[in-house]
């Protein structure tokens, strides 16, 4: 007698076969690793490496893999404050990931410039770089930041990869 | 007193350009009325008098006011533990005085600072460029008619600038309120 519900897959039933969309497939190994590009800019980023340390450890979700080179990396989460200075500079290093990518404005400053109602600090970096996910916060705890990433996560895996 | 002797020896060697010294809660203060002999004012403080630590040079805008710059120069002797300020004005047609970078070397960061955030220039620095600003900004950001939300620039490759938004806002400081309702920062339009 049967005395719980198996969920998911079952190989005595279905054999060895799993059925997908290629889109859920790639986009589901696309999630899983997403490497983060630290553009550290302020006190965010000391934020940013205590998500990255043991204690809320960002490789549960996959993204431990800090790149401090642009090429290799797949989310550039910029922490702090961008000034027009490094303005240029950001969108530079934005232009030399390769596609796809993704952004978390991480903070207030990077989201809206923050208290920084001024001539040197650029007004939220999505007026040079789109935006996916702002993290409210200053500077945010590193919960919000992974949840930041989990929310990311799920919409990397809802984009459609074949159909663009 | 042992900074307030030392600049009564400053004071008596330029007694005909500089005024004081002032004591205010043990800190010496002397005027220099000749801008253009603060480094020969700052070299003898510095070989005779062993001021040999230059801490800070800071700049006032008194705006609305002639002269309109006043440039501060903040002296420590690590031998003797004293202080001494200096404080010198520029008129706004000058905007320059001479540089102390040949008394003290450390005065050479703090000098491009001046020059890039209110434009007054050092003449003799050997290398007067702006420091936080990029080369080619056309403002002087920290000056009073400046406004607080920056204007409009744009160097092509190199950095723009866009006004910030200030809803609600600037939220300034009042000078020489009659309490600190009227003087701490609150919302004020830039007429008032």
């Amino acid at each position: 007698m049967q005395t719980s519900t198996d969920y998911g897959y079952n190989s005595k039933i279905e054999g060895d076969v799993v059925v997908t969309r290629v889109d859920a497939a790639i986009n589901w190994c696309r999630k899983q690793s997403l490497w983060p590009m630290p553009m550290g800019l302020a006190c965010c980023a000391i934020e940013l490496m205590a998500a990255g340390a043991s204690k809320f450890d960002i490789s549960r979700f996959g993204s431990e893999v800090m790149r401090f080179s642009p090429r290799q990396s797949d989310v550039m989460i910029v922490a702090g404050t961008v000034t027009y200075k490094m303005a240029l500079a950001v969108r530079r290093i934005y232009d030399q990931m390769p596609e796809p990518k993704w952004v978390i404005a991480m903070g207030a400053c990077a989201s809206t410039g923050g208290m920084y109602r001024s001539y040197a600090v650029l007004q939220g970096v999505d007026s040079i770089i789109p935006v996916d996910v702002y993290v409210a916060g200053c500077p945010p705890r590193p919960e919000a930041l992974l949840d930041a990433l989990i929310k990311l996560q799920n919409k990397v895996q809802q984009e459609p990869v074949l159909a663009a | 007193m042992a900074s307030f002797e030392l600049a009564q020896q400053l004071q008596a060697r330029f007694a005909d350009v500089l005024t004081g010294p002032v004591e205010f809660r043990g800190e010496a203060t002397i005027k220099l009325a000749d801008a253009a002999r603060i480094s020969e004012v700052c070299a003898f403080a510095k070989d005779s008098l062993s001021y040999d630590l230059l801490l800070d040079i800071t700049s006032i805008d008194n705006y609305g006011e002639d002269p309109r710059w006043t440039v501060v120069y903040e002296l420590y002797g690590t031998g003797h533990g004293c202080h001494l300020r200096l404080k010198t004005h520029v008129s706004e047609e000058r905007s320059e005085l001479p540089t102390v970078t040949c008394v003290w070397r450390g005065a050479d960061w703090h000098e491009r600072e001046i020059y890039d955030m209110m434009g007054i220039r050092f003449v003799g620095h050997s290398d007067l460029r702006r420091i936080l600003m990029w080369d080619g900004y056309p403002y002087f950001p920290l000056r009073k008619d400046f406004p607080l939300a920056g204007k409009p620039t744009d160097l092509p490759d190199v950095a723009f600038t866009k006004p910030a938004p200030l809803e609600g806002g600037p939220f300034v400081t009042a000078a020489g309120g009659k309490d600190s309702i009227a003087r701490e920062p609150r919302v004020r339009t830039p007429e008032q």
